[in-house]
């Protein structure tokens, strides 16, 4: 076997002074870092990202926006109108709802609920579906077909009805029986989407060179393909992430997701719906929120579709 | 002559075609490679050439063991490697590479240069020590001519032959005795091709390399090549030398293979004598009885539709036109041996 | 090429040498989030009746984008004409209003694409397609234009066009697919036909067909054809005159056999020595040194200048006019031009 180390030196490094001839000016930058450059010179995901930066920190730390006690009522604020938009930041900023709480507090921390339901139900979905379809798209044959026919099965089940089932399943619910529901019902979603990514990946040719240098299934998968597959999964997973907090909204609206005393935007619209006529804002606030929660991820998800999506790069 | 360092024996690859959803029936194969035999001797250059569904890639996933053989033998160095799998086959790999037609799509777009020339240090750790890799991919950038400080770079700072010789030094790091090179050039552009033949034939002369050269272009062929087969449907229907083959075809697919290669240069281009094939080349699932090229042939006759011509020396004369030919008229084509 | 042609009378009928096209001093550029790219730079060719010019170059030099702003198919936005003329029989195109250019868009001028597969619609029949051009420009009927359609498929040589006819294109092999796009390009009858890589997606025996074809239609109606290539094969197989572009820019023009016999650019003579040959079998191939040129960042002077052997400072400084190329004895040779100070030494040197 012929040394390559030893022979490197033989006639090349003529060579090398032409193709190394004219090095590209810009530093080495990755694909990630490429669509980062990008992203930050569109104003929709900046003015996105600002607003789900604020919420998540609402999320962590409402106590940081405001001291009032969200569950503290005093019944003479009953539905104390109108909100005194003079008092930024204070408790009748928003005006009172019918127990006579800050609407303004109930709004920061019922956002905890929301990000909690939205994040870790996203993230649920993204391994499961990501694992199964990332499964299914690479091994093909009866694999594929027995998850693409559970995927099926599960596509065909309307989610509120399938979540009031597994909801009313639990004796007391919380966010985590929330967080259960969705998962076990929309992971189907990103295992559609990550077996057509992974389906079109692993026919790239630097997967069977990969193979030709006698890669393991394992390396192939999370070195080769998961990277080059995730792009179209995280585009969806930011979008889905906007519609799990509304269906955890809907949920709790309905009554068949969070219960008092915890806080939810979608539990506070059910109790404002019976005075949108006398107390329009008592609805208006926590409706608000979701709608621009959701916009937000949304706007996001678009954004980051344009920077990853490599047709247009 | 020496012991061939890789020996394919009657090989075959069908893929078989399907119909029915839930009790699926064979209805057919489509025959990509359909008996195939030669050798390849150590430090030769054995190109193959043949248009696009002659099964030349599919043969080059064959020997690489990317799909597995239908029947018959692949040798390397007399051990049938066609049917390995697991510890044996992952050692067998470090002696035959490959090189990629499509320097855009064959480097992981997610790696750094760095990373994908030692991913077969990764995957092979006795071949390099941990501790020495990175010189050792530093290394390999300076053979393939590139400056070794583009380690960090990512492919798509990179241009097209740059690229391929990336491709290349990753095939060439577990310093492999055959490499399959699968139209290595036909996706550069002109003036990048000839830098990447010349690097191919350096490494060649540096590291007693073994080529299979699978390309459409003949030109490029010819210069690489000490051997050439002809493939047409899944067959090898003429092999020799490169004189043998480019000055003394017998067989008339490569007559009028050689004749259609349009000459970079005008002068006499009026009279210049073409064979014009009619037809298309036939589906590889259905392929013509007895000799494939017989409904495009001019020379076709009843025995041709019944008797399947075989790779063999045919009785004519002497000299370079007595090589394996499979046809049953095999002979010089006058006009072009006149004008050699 | 040098020629400046007057303006022509619309004429009916193509005699040989009627003047249909002139590119003049053509700029386009792109403009994306990585920079202005500047893809033409200052493009000038001109084709007559029955006359083939073959642009010669690689990626990256211009020569598509040159022909897609000729057909009025360039995408604006990114891409954007900064300067120059496009001369259809002495009418400027890009001054025309889009009712005018689209008269004469498929109707004078046609183009052949290189992916025939992608150029036709997948759901709808080859001779509905090919009908569809009766239809809409002559107001055929549906039968007359059928009848059109085989006519045209015959024309073309595809076997039993009619029944072929109502078929689909993936129906069709490679060679078919292209036979039909030619099909359609001659369909008006154009005075112009501009084929861009026509043949680059076939293989060998089947590229020869259909240049074949392309040649004999060329001939038999005095059309002129643009030929856009990297292929020096079928260059020198074809063209009459050939302009060659690198970086945007044309390098070199001049008659078929001259520049074969004796390029007067150092690209033009670099491509031809690096190109393998059937008919030798040779060492070392030369190899032109270096990469083709960064669009965003083409070197100064001229563009070539990096990959060249003779530049000296004033190739890295001064960008060189298109020379007229004059012989030994100082007598100016018809249709030679060289984008190179240095166009004597290469010549004659």
């Amino acid at each position: 076997m012929p040394d390559l180390i030893e022979k490197k030196n033989a006639g090349i490094p003529a060579q090398r002074a032409e193709s190394a001839a004219e090095p590209k000016p810009e530093k080495a930058r990755s694909l990630g870092l490429d669509a980062w450059h990008d992203l930050r010179r569109r104003p929709i995901f900046i003015v996105s990202s600002l607003l789900i930066l604020l919420l998540i920190a609402i999320a962590i730390a409402p106590g940081l926006f405001t001291s009032v006690d969200p569950r503290a009522g005093d019944l003479r604020n009953h539905y104390l109108s109108p909100p005194n938009y003079g008092h930024l930041f204070q408790a009748d900023w928003f005006g009172y709802d019918g127990q006579g709480r800050s609407i303004y507090a109930r709004v920061l921390y019922g956002a905890r609920a929301s990000v909690v339901v939205g994040i870790c139900v996203t993230a649920g979905v993204t391994v499961l579906g990501g694992l199964t379809g990332m499964i299914a798209g690479y091994f093909g044959g009866w694999v594929d077909t027995l998850v693409s026919r559970i995927t099926d099965i599960f596509f065909g089940i309307p989610l509120l009805l399938g979540a009031l089932v597994i909801l009313n399943a639990f004796t007391s619910r919380t966010v985590w029986s929330v967080v259960f529901a969705l998962i076990a019902l929309g992971w189907t979603q990103m295992t559609r989407v990550m077996r057509g990514s992974v389906i079109t990946v692993k026919q790239a040719d630097y997967v069977t060179a990969a193979k030709a240098l006698g890669a393991g299934t394992f390396r192939i998968l999370f070195k080769h393909i998961l990277p080059n597959a995730i792009a179209p999964v995280i585009v969806v997973a930011t979008i889905a992430l906007g519609g799990y907090i509304a269906t955890e909204a809907t949920l709790s609206f309905l009554g068949i997701g969070l219960q008092d005393p915890t806080i939810s935007w979608g539990i506070d619209i059910n109790s404002a719906q019976k005075v949108i006529r006398t107390a329009p804002f008592a609805l208006f606030f926590p409706a608000g929120m979701l709608s621009l929660t959701v916009l937000a991820f949304i706007m996001l998800g678009d954004a980051v579709r344009d920077a990853l999506d490599p047709k247009l790069r | 002559m020496a012991e061939p360092i890789l020996e394919v024996k009657d090989l075959v690859k069908h893929y078989p075609l399907h119909q029915g959803i839930l009790f699926k029936k064979q209805v057919g194969a489509v025959k990509a490679v359909d008996g195939i035999s030669f050798e390849l001797h150590k430090g030769e250059t054995l190109g193959i050439v043949g248009e696009s569904g002659c099964g030349k890639s599919t043969l080059a996933k064959v020997l690489m063991n990317l799909e597995r053989a239908t029947s018959g033998q692949v040798l390397y160095k007399g051990e049938d490697i066609s049917r390995l799998s697991g510890a044996a086959l992952k050692a067998v790999r470090r002696n035959i590479q490959m090189v990629f037609q499509d320097p855009y799509t064959s480097l992981n777009p997610r790696m750094t240069v760095g990373d994908i020339i030692g991913e077969p240090f990764e995957i092979h750790p006795e071949v390099a020590p941990k501790g020495d890799r990175r010189k050792a991919v530093q290394d390999l950038l300076d053979v393939v001519g590139l400056n070794p400080e583009y380690i960090n770079r990512y492919p798509h700072q990179f241009s097209g032959g740059q690229r391929q010789r990336i491709g290349i030094a990753r095939g060439l790091a577990l310093k492999p005795e055959v490499i399959i090179c699968d139209e290595p050039v036909s996706a550069l552009d002109v003036s990048v091709q000839a830098q990447v033949i010349n690097l191919l034939e350096q490494l060649q002369k540096d590291f007693e390399l073994s080529y299979m050269f699978i390309a459409h272009d003949l030109s490029i062929v010819r210069h690489i090549s000490d051997r050439v087969g002809v493939m047409y449907l899944g067959r090898m229907v003429e092999i020799g030398s490169d004189e043998e083959i480019y000055e003394h075809a017998t067989h008339p697919y490569t007559q009028a293979l050689l004749s259609a290669v349009p000459v970079p240069d005008p002068t006499g281009r009026e009279g210049r004598e073409r064979i014009i094939l009619s037809g298309d080349i036939p589906s590889p699932a259905n392929p013509p009885s007895g000799c494939r090229f017989r409904t495009r042939c001019w020379k076709a006759e009843e025995r041709c539709s019944t008797e399947l011509p075989l790779l063999a020396v045919p009785e004519i004369g002497e000299g370079p036109a007595k090589h394996a030919s499979a046809c049953h008229f095999a002979a010089v084509r006058e006009p072009l041996a006149a004008a050699s | 090429m040098t020629t400046v042609i007057e303006k022509a009378e619309p004429a009916d009928r193509l005699t040989p040498g009627t003047p249909l096209l002139e590119v003049r001093d053509l700029h386009v550029e792109f403009k994306t989030r990585d920079g202005v790219a500047k893809a033409v730079n200052g493009v000038n060719y001109s084709v007559a009746a029955g006359e083939t010019l073959a642009v010669l170059g690689e990626s990256g030099s211009g020569k598509s984008v040159t022909a897609q702003t000729i057909m009025g198919i360039l995408d604006m936005p990114p891409g954007r004409v900064t300067a120059g003329e496009i001369l259809y029989r002495g009418q400027d195109m890009l001054k025309m209003s889009n009712e005018q250019r689209r008269r004469i868009r498929g109707r004078k001028i046609a183009m052949i694409f290189q992916d025939a597969l992608s150029s036709l619609n997948p759901v709808l029949s080859v001779g509905y397609q090919l009908g569809e051009m009766f239809r809409v420009h002559e107001g055929a009927s549906k039968k007359e234009a059928k009848a059109k359609a085989v006519e045209l498929m015959d024309r073309v040589r595809i076997p039993a066009a009619a029944q072929r006819v109502d078929d689909y294109p993936h129906q069709f092999s490679g060679g078919m697919r292209q036979r039909i796009m030619i099909a359609m390009a001659l369909a008006l009858q154009p005075d112009l036909i501009i084929a861009d890589e026509p043949t680059t997606a076939l293989d060998v025996t089947v590229q020869a067909q259909v240049m074949d074809l392309l040649a004999e239609l060329q001939a038999e109606y005095n059309m002129g054809l643009i030929l856009i290539t990297h292929d020096l094969g079928v260059v020198a197989d074809v063209a009459d005159k050939i302009a060659v572009m690198y970086a945007g820019r044309i390098v070199e023009t001049a008659p078929v056999h001259e520049l074969y016999k004796n390029p007067a650019h150092p690209y033009t003579k670099g491509l031809l020595r690096s190109i393998p040959r059937l008919d030798q079998k040779g060492g070392d191939l030369y190899a032109i040194k270096g990469l083709p040129p960064n669009l965003y960042k083409v070197p100064s002077g001229c563009a070539f200048n990096p990959r060249c052997d003779a530049a000296t400072d004033l190739c890295r400084t001064e960008i060189p006019a298109l020379h007229q190329v004059l012989d030994k004895d100082g007598a100016e040779l018809e249709g030679r031009r060289s984008a190179c100070h240095l166009w004597k030494e290469t010549l004659h040197g």
